[in-house]
Parts: structure tokens; C-alpha cells; sequence
């Protein structure tokens, strides 16, 4: 017996990028923050490159607390839908290519969202990573982190619950 | 940042991202705020639903707060230590949201901040929140 051959390199990553194309384009909010995503295999880190119109205290400058809020939220709902449709995705039961904004799956409801200034906001680019520490059927628990020039010094922080949507199987 | 009392028009003027998200300033004075927030198109975190997306709510919800503190009796400038939202419904698509804040009490350096988000659809408001921030005061010749 024989093992299938593994799939060839570029069409895993063709499925997973496009995966990720679609679920990010798909959130006008996030094109209008300027926030990327670049992906190492299913890890991802937003990227939120710095833009004069994302200053909230000119005196400073600063990044506005609630462009802080929102790069935090926007990272942690693409790490939970990504968790969401990872599994989905690599046993072949959803086809990436098929994604586009009307076929999108539903994407989790924040539930309540808290953040904690940690330092201001520096005029750069800013990252973040998220992880889900309970991904369950009703709700979600997620944590974010963001930073900018040193990967220890952490700007902000959150944690949000979110609602998760009605699966298929899970009603 | 401006002392109090603040020019509304200045207010938001002066914060790049509150202009950017279109917010006007509708009252403020005494520890209270009012602001509020269009529609757009360019806002919305759920396509299947045209809703605006939570972050854009805490930003206005963020920049309530602020405004509130710095109409704190004695207030000259503040930042946010922290901040929490619940997002109680889904707001209306197409309905400006207006956020109300008030801070309840400041100490000499904090200041505690609640306030709440309408859609001006139902008396449920569309958020809440709560925050603490930093206050920092003027001195007794009323300088920063």
C-alpha cells in the first residue's frame, strides 16, 4: 500500500492565502485601518503601518486609543475566524476559492471587549498576535497583544469574548 | 491638549482619527460628553450585515470618555489606562451612533469614566462602557 503524495507545496499555500485574502477583504473596516495579516503557517501577525490619520494627540504624537482598540478587536475576530475555518479548510470540506464578500462564513460577535493602555501608541508600525484560550461552541475567550519596535515591550493588551456563529452540526 | 472649556469644533479639529471617523461633538462641560458618529460605509466589520464595526465603537466610545475627563472641573490633559466595552446589540445600518459619557469621580491623577452608545432605534443602548484614565490637572494658577 501506498501513501497518497503529499499536496505540492504551492497548493497548500495558494488555499491557506487565499483563505485569509478573502476573510480580510472582506471587512471594509480593516481596509480602512490599513491593517495586513502575514501568515507562517496558520500563526498570524497583523500589521497596522503607521498613517498621519491614526494620530489622536497631535501634542505627542500618539496613536488614537481607539485605533489601539480597533487594530486589537480586528486582530482578535481574524485569529478566532481563522481558528474557525482552519479545520474546515484543510479536510476539503471548504473550498477557499469559492470565498468571496457573499460567501463568507458568519464571522463571531464581539460579546464585550477590554483594553489596557499599557504606553502610548509610538507615530510606527504596530503588530499584534492574538490567541484563543477557549474556543467554544456558544463563545470564544481571546487574548491580543500588540508592540511596535521591541517584541517584549508590549503597547496594549486585550481580552474580548466573542459570540460564536450557528455551525452546521452544532445546532 | 486644550484647557476646559473646550471649543467643540476645536476638539475634534485637533484629533486626527475622530475627524477621520467623521465624529462631531455635540455637548460637553462639567465632566460630560456627548459625541456622536455617521454611518459609513468604509466602517462596517460584518459585510453580511452593513453593521459598523465594535472597533469603530470604541473609538468613539474612547474618544467620549476623553473629552468627558477634560471637561472635568480643573482637568488639563488624560489618557486611558483602560477601557471595556459591551456590545449589546447590533447597532441599525445607516444610523449615526451617539455616545454619552460621564466621569462619576476623578482622584488627584485618576479618573473614572462610564458611558453608553445609541443608535436612536430602541432605548437598549447599542454599547456600554467603563474605563479609568489618567487625569492630569491644572495647577492653582490654572496652568497645566
Amino acid at each position: 500500500m501506498s501513501r497518497p503524495a503529499p499536496e505540492p507545496v504551492q497548493v497548500v499555500k495558494q488555499r491557506r492565502d487565499a483563505a485569509l485574502a478573502a476573510l480580510v477583504d472582506g471587512v471594509p473596516y480593516i481596509g480602512f485601518l490599513g491593517v495586513r495579516f502575514e501568515r507562517l503557517g496558520d500563526e498570524l501577525t497583523a500589521i497596522l503601518p503607521f498613517d498621519d490619520k491614526l494620530i489622536g494627540n497631535p501634542a505627542l504624537p500618539a496613536i488614537h486609543g481607539g485605533v489601539t482598540a480597533s487594530f486589537l478587536e480586528v486582530t482578535a475576530i481574524i485569529e478566532l475566524s481563522w481558528a474557525m475555518i482552519w479545520a474546515d479548510m484543510e479536510s476539503g470540506k471548504l473550498d477557499p476559492l469559492t470565498l468571496d464578500r457573499e460567501h463568507l462564513p458568519r464571522l463571531p460577535k464581539t460579546i464585550d471587549f477590554t483594553v489596557d493602555y499599557l504606553r502610548s501608541g509610538l507615530p510606527r508600525d504596530a503588530y499584534a498576535r492574538a490567541r484563543v484560550n477557549r474556543f467554544g461552541r456558544r463563545y470564544a475567550s481571546v487574548h491580543v497583544e500588540a508592540w511596535q519596535d521591541n517584541r517584549t515591550r508590549m503597547f496594549a493588551q486585550a481580552t474580548g469574548h466573542f459570540l460564536m456563529p450557528a455551525r452546521e452540526g452544532t445546532e | 491638549m486644550t484647557s476646559p472649556p473646550i471649543a467643540p469644533q476645536k476638539f475634534i479639529e485637533a484629533l486626527p482619527f475622530a475627524r477621520a471617523l467623521n465624529m462631531t461633538l455635540e455637548e460637553i462641560g462639567d465632566g460630560r460628553a456627548e459625541i456622536s458618529m455617521p454611518w459609513d460605509a468604509r466602517f462596517v466589520g460584518d459585510p453580511a450585515t452593513g453593521v459598523i464595526h465594535g472597533g469603530a465603537v470604541s473609538a468613539l466610545m474612547d474618544t467620549c470618555c476623553g473629552a468627558a475627563v477634560l471637561s472635568f472641573p480643573g482637568a488639563s490633559s488624560t489618557a486611558t489606562i483602560d477601557l471595556r466595552i459591551d456590545y449589546m446589540r447590533a447597532a441599525r445600518p445607516g444610523a449615526r451612533i451617539t455616545a454619552r459619557a460621564e466621569c462619576y469621580h476623578a482622584t488627584r491623577s485618576v479618573a473614572f469614566v462610564r458611558a453608553t452608545a445609541t443608535d436612536g432605534e430602541s432605548d437598549t443602548p447599542v454599547a456600554s462602557a467603563a474605563g479609568a484614565f489618567v487625569i492630569e490637572r491644572l495647577n492653582s494658577e490654572g496652568k497645566p
